[in-house]
């Protein structure tokens, strides 16, 4: 199978803890939401304190967790919002 | 006259009078201005500063369709939204929204309805910097320690 690097922009939290705000996961092609959350886990285990509750976000919209992912797409991920 | 909704994420002081002017129309009887400003005490605990961050492209898209979901319930005429980031002391503004419509039920409303929504959707944080020197990411369904 085929692996893909998809870039995802972090924020917040999850940005100080992988101390940057853009990331590579290896990701196997056709994966999905699902599937980054686990490659992420493994990948880059100083999100653990966050990872139950990171949010998804592709092309600047929540993503939901069958949404298939590739290359061309925004991807992004963040803890829980607190704006306002 | 179509008046074109306004949305901005700015890393200046946020002119609510400015944003206001923006929404104010002969065709309405109501302008209603929600600001947020930066509090010192919560939960006992005092705040020196906030840090705010956005993912802007987002924070635009979301805040847009927020505008769209108002307008299928209230007849807005228009609404204005400025939220800022960076760090602010305290009393400083951090949002504003203002909203215009032919009456001040529908504008209140309205106005509520897109500052509640904000604050659950729209992807926008804020860091605590504590009176004790410490700080805190506030991620509302993290619950740490």
């Amino acid at each position: 199978m085929t692996v893909q690097q998809i870039q995802v922009r972090l924020f917040a939290r999850a940005r100080e803890l992988a101390e940057s705000d853009l990331i590579s996961v290896a990701l196997t092609e056709g994966a999905t939401v699902v599937d980054l959350r686990r490659a992420m886990a493994e990948q880059y285990p100083q999100l653990q304190p966050v990872s139950s509750q990171l949010l998804i976000a592709v092309d600047n919209a929540y993503a939901g967790e069958d949404q298939v992912l590739n290359q061309q797409q925004e991807v992004a991920c963040f803890p829980p919002v607190s704006g306002g | 006259m179509i008046t074109p909704d306004y949305i901005s994420i700015i890393d200046q002081p946020i002119d609510y009078t400015a944003i206001t002017e923006r929404v104010r129309s002969n065709e309405c009887g109501a302008v209603v201005l929600f600001m947020g400003t930066v509090r010192e005490m919560t939960a006992g605990r005092q705040t020196v500063a906030l840090d705010y961050e956005a993912y802007p492209e987002m924070a635009h898209q979301t805040l847009q369709q927020l505008i769209t979901e108002a307008r299928t319930q209230w007849p807005v005429h228009a609404v204005a939204i400025e939220h800022r980031v960076g760090h602010l002391a305290l009393g400083e503004i951090s949002v504003a929204i203002a909203v215009s419509s032919p009456h001040r039920k529908q504008a209140f409303e309205a106005g509520r309805f897109l500052i509640d929504r904000l604050k659950e959707i729209v992807p926008i944080w804020k860091k605590e910097n504590w009176s004790d020197g410490t700080t805190e990411w506030e991620h509302p369904e993290i619950k740490t320690k």
